[in-house]
């Protein structure tokens, strides 16, 4: 009896009545979905239409909900920070609890608020826009979505159950080593991030064959829409730099469970080998996060500024060096751990070139807009809005690769600051950016434009409030990563500043999410599937897209594709229709989810050291691959009839 | 005929091998190309790790106490030899003879459990005998965890390539079999290459040096 009780008080996370308010409320959550899914009969439903669904779009909906979701917890993470830290001496979470609480929130926002959005994203608008019918392995995009998700619980399961990491989201050895940091709560951090990595990975190689090989005809490289280069050239960043995050993820794992020394200081291990590993990965990962939003950002100025992108061909050219640029740079997260000097300039300069591609894309942002007919709508102030604030988090970044100066700011408020200001003023502003502008597509409906400005000018004011004082208080000498401070430091009235701009981004994030609840019954409905006045294919098709996106695969000759089919429209130059042919689609399937529960249970196994639970776990992933190795019937057939009377409903047949 | 799910015209492509044949089969093979390219990634950061760590024994033992040059020779023959068996299979799939791909599947099969079975036992010997467990040193992890990768690859190889096999021998050849014979053909020459850089990466440098 002794014994059990002893083994559920380390199980359960106890002791915190913040943690039993979790408990209690994932708890209700649950229940109340189960109630009303099974109230509402909805179970058969959610599992034909959703859960194991192979189409982009769907999967697109699914990731986007997750990380909003994501994003929920990520903020509460950041808001309880922010109250510690909002006066001088605060007793709301001790220095154990904010480590852990850093942590989780640095790696919730990046791995699973930043790149899921953005995978939401283009999951719905690649394949529309290059005039595809589902993205090239239909089935693998559902297990990329699946992997992420159940990545992602057993990541937030550490909170309730075992206890949080706490070793930051770069998880430096040798404190994140089992030497110093017994427990499960860096397993969580290890498994979880590795489990949703595999089905990055396999999305990077997903989307990089479909835009090379399921482009619609004559839709060549340099005709593309611009967010669809942006994930091209993001997926090849994927596909090179999440294999080295993969290897040191899993020697870290390894190193805990079985006693190994890559990273331990003792027998030979080196601490500097797993800063490397990270960073390599990592400085290719912020562009990972970044290039995308560049893409957004360039559709939507063009859309809005009723032009054609400018410089076309130098942003692409620009994309492709900041990519490159991006592998050779990571030694700047750690100028001053002992490099030599020569090394440190060299990663100095790298650092400081990449400045010159993104200044060429801010200038040619400036120019789409010089003298365009500019609607403000909100993701437009979202993408205008970005020009400035981006600039500033770019312009503080070149101030930190200088090696000399960043011994100063190193660490420090100042860093917080600027990361802060490319992440949010770029990523978050590019995918709410971008969540406004295709929501129509993806729902049929527009999302409020009064409420949405509202969340856009409340979010984004506070986001200045709360980022620009830190810079000076980093000057000041604050130091990240910090619990408390004492008064008398002078600190203590910027602070205060800084966490009245944190709640008010809370604020404007809710304002957004009433937004989504008002729109969602009260909507103005999106009839024509154009409402924007869109210059790309994924306007040319009914809103939302119906399942095999195109009755007829467009031809394309130039670029912005359906302005150029509008502009033929109004000359008169229509072309007769063709008759309907039936359409090949995949087949759902349950297995991409029925593999990703096995992940779950194989990583909680390995969590807690439990090899009797991880080992069937891996075989149950091992069995689903072989079941589906034989499964020849995967596909269907629309037929003709079907499409004609599902364009009839959608009104697209004259 | 139906339109299928892809946009691509079907281009006249009767002078293409059978795996190509079906535009799906052409865009798994694609695919499976840059899934290598990212396993090259993988293979080269753990390879990276492993020469930092060479020189790393902790007063433990060393590549040259260690190695032996005869089973590894033999790992090296054998696996080399799978993977002629393997490129023989393939010639036997584009004479479209179904049996004699099966056959020279199954002698891939067996060698490549041969392999697993010596390089099982060459770690076995070292971590029980010599006293050179994972946990000795930076330089044991490192060849453990680099070794093994490789033995997992291989391992999931030989499940593979037994699926399809059985799929092979319940269907036939046909455009999809095909191409999957041929995937698993272009990943067992793939291990192999790795394997060559293991025997001089590890094994030649470290009986030497
Ligand atoms: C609501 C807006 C946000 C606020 C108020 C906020 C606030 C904070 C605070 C107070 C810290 C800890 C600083 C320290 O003590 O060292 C932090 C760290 C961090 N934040 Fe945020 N944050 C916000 C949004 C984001 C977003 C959107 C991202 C990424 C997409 C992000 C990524 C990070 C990362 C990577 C860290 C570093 C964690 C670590 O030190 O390991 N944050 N943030
Ligand atoms: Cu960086």
């Amino acid at each position: 009896m002794q014994n059990i009780t002893n083994f559920l008080s380390h199980f359960f996370v106890t002791g915190d009545p913040m943690i039993y308010g979790a408990d209690a409320s994932i708890a209700l959550a649950s229940i109340g979905i189960v109630v009303v899914l099974t109230y509402f009969k909805k179970w058969k439903w959610l599992w034909d239409e959703w859960l194991t669904s192979v189409d982009h779009k769907r999967i697109g909906i699914m990731y986007i909900i997750a990380a909003l979701l994501m994003l929920f917890r990520g903020g509460v993470d950041a808001l309880m920070m922010r109250t510690q830290l909002a006066l001088p001496n605060m007793h709301f979470l001790n220095a154990e609890h904010y480590n852990q609480v850093f942590t989780t929130h640095g790696t919730i926002m990046i791995i699973f608020v930043a790149m899921p959005f953005i995978f939401g994203l283009m999951n719905i608008a690649v394949p529309l826009q290059i005039g595809a019918r589902d993205v090239a392995f239909p089935f693998l995009n559902a297990l990329s979505f699946w992997l992420f998700f159940f990545g992602a619980m057993l990541f937030n399961l550490s909170f309730v159950i075992g206890g949080s990491p706490d070793a930051g989201w770069s998880s430096y050895a040798p404190f994140a080593g089992a030497e110093l940091n017994p427990g499960v709560g860096q397993n969580y951090y290890l498994i979880g991030v590795q489990i949703s990595g595999i089905g990055s990975l396999a999305t990077g190689i997903n989307f990089l064959v479909t835009i090379l090989k399921m482009r619609a005809p004559g839709m060549t490289l340099f005709k593309m829409p611009m967010f669809t280069w942006s994930i091209l050239i993001t997926s090849v960043i994927v596909i090179f730099a999440f294999p080295a995050f993969t290897v040191a993820l899993a020697l870290m794992t390894i190193d805990r469970l079985f006693g190994a020394h890559f990273f331990t200081i003792a027998a030979g291990g080196s601490p500097m080998l797993w800063a490397n590993l990270f960073w390599f990965w990592g400085h290719p990962e912020v562009y990972i996060v970044l290039l995308p939003v560049f893409g957004i950002f360039s559709e939507v100025i063009a859309t809005f500024a009723h032009k054609t992108l400018f410089g076309y061909v130098v942003m692409v050219w620009s994309m492709i060096a900041i990519s490159f640029l991006s592998f050779i740079t990571w030694l700047h997260h750690f100028f001053t751990m002992g490099n030599t000097a020569p090394v440190n300039a060299f990663f100095s300069i790298s650092t400081m070139l990449i400045a010159i591609p993104t200044g060429v894309k801010i200038f040619n942002w400036l120019f789409t807009l010089n003298r365009g007919r500019i609607e403000f709508t909100t993701p437009m102030l979202w993408a205008l809005a970005f020009i400035p604030n981006f600039t500033i988090g770019g312009v503080t970044g070149v101030m930190l690769a200088m090696a000399p100066a960043d011994y100063q700011y190193h660490n420090s408020y100042f860093l917080v600051a600027h990361f802060h200001s490319t992440l949010i003023a770029g990523t978050v502003f590019g995918i709410f950016c971008g969540l406004h502008y295709w929501w129509p597509k993806m729902f049929g409906y527009l999302l409020n434009e009064k409420l949405g400005k509202w969340s856009f000018w409340v979010f984004m004011i506070s986001f200045n409030i709360c980022f620009m004082p830190m810079y000076f208080l980093g000057l000041m000498g604050m130091t990240r990563r910090m619990y408390t401070y004492p008064a008398g430091l002078g600190w203590g009235p910027i602070n205060f500043i800084i966490t009245i701009g944190a709640f008010g981004m809370g604020l404007g994030f809710i304002i957004m999410a009433l937004n989504i609840v008002w729109s969602a019954i009260h909507g103005k409905k999106d009839t024509t599937g154009d409402p924007w006045d869109g210059r790309t294919l994924e306007w040319s098709t009914a809103s939302p897209a119906p399942e095999y996106n195109f009755a007829h695969i467009p031809t394309v000759s130039t670029r912005d594709a359906f302005e150029a089919m509008k502009e033929e429209k109004r000359e008169g130059r229509t072309k007769p229709q063709l008759p309907f042919k039936p359409i090949h689609m995949p087949n759902n399937s349950g297995i991409p989810f029925i593999m990703g529960g096995f992940m779950f249970v194989a990583g909680f196994g390995f969590v807690f050291e439990w090899f009797w639970m991880g080992i069937p776990g891996l075989l149950g992933v091992v069995a689903c691959m072989i079941a589906r190795s034989f499964v020849y019937n995967d596909h269907h057939h629309i037929p003709a009839d079907e499409i004609e009377r599902i364009e009839r409903a959608a009104g697209r047949l004259s | 005929m139906a339109e299928s799910i892809l946009s691509l015209d079907s281009k006249d492509k009767k002078n293409m091998p059978l795996e190509y044949t079906t535009e799906e089969g052409d865009l798994r093979i694609v695919g499976f190309w840059i899934f290598l390219a990212a396993e090259l990634v993988l293979f080269g950061t753990l390879f990276a790790s492993y020469l930092v760590m060479q020189s790393h024994t902790a007063g433990g033992p060393t590549a040259r106490d260690l190695f032996k040059i005869n089973p590894v020779m033999a790992e090296t023959i054998i696996l080399l030899v799978s993977s002629f068996t393997c490129g023989l299979g393939t010639l036997e799939l584009r004479r479209h003879n179904t049996k004699g791909l099966i056959a020279w599947l199954v002698v891939t099969v067996i060698l490549g459990f041969a392999f697993i079975g010596l390089e099982a036992n060459e770690f076995y010997s070292y971590a029980v005998h010599e006293g050179a467990p994972i946990s000795r040193s930076a330089f044991l992890s490192g060849f453990f965890i680099l070794l093994g990768t490789h033995g997992a690859h291989v391992s999931l190889g030989i499940v593979w390539v037994t699926s399809i096999i059985i799929q092979l021998a319940q269907r036939g050849i046909t455009a999809v079999t095909a191409r999957k014979a041929f995937m698993v053909g272009l990943y067992w020459h793939f291990l192999d290459v790795v394997w060559i850089f293991i025997f001089t990466a590890v094994y030649l440098t470290g009986l030497v040096i």
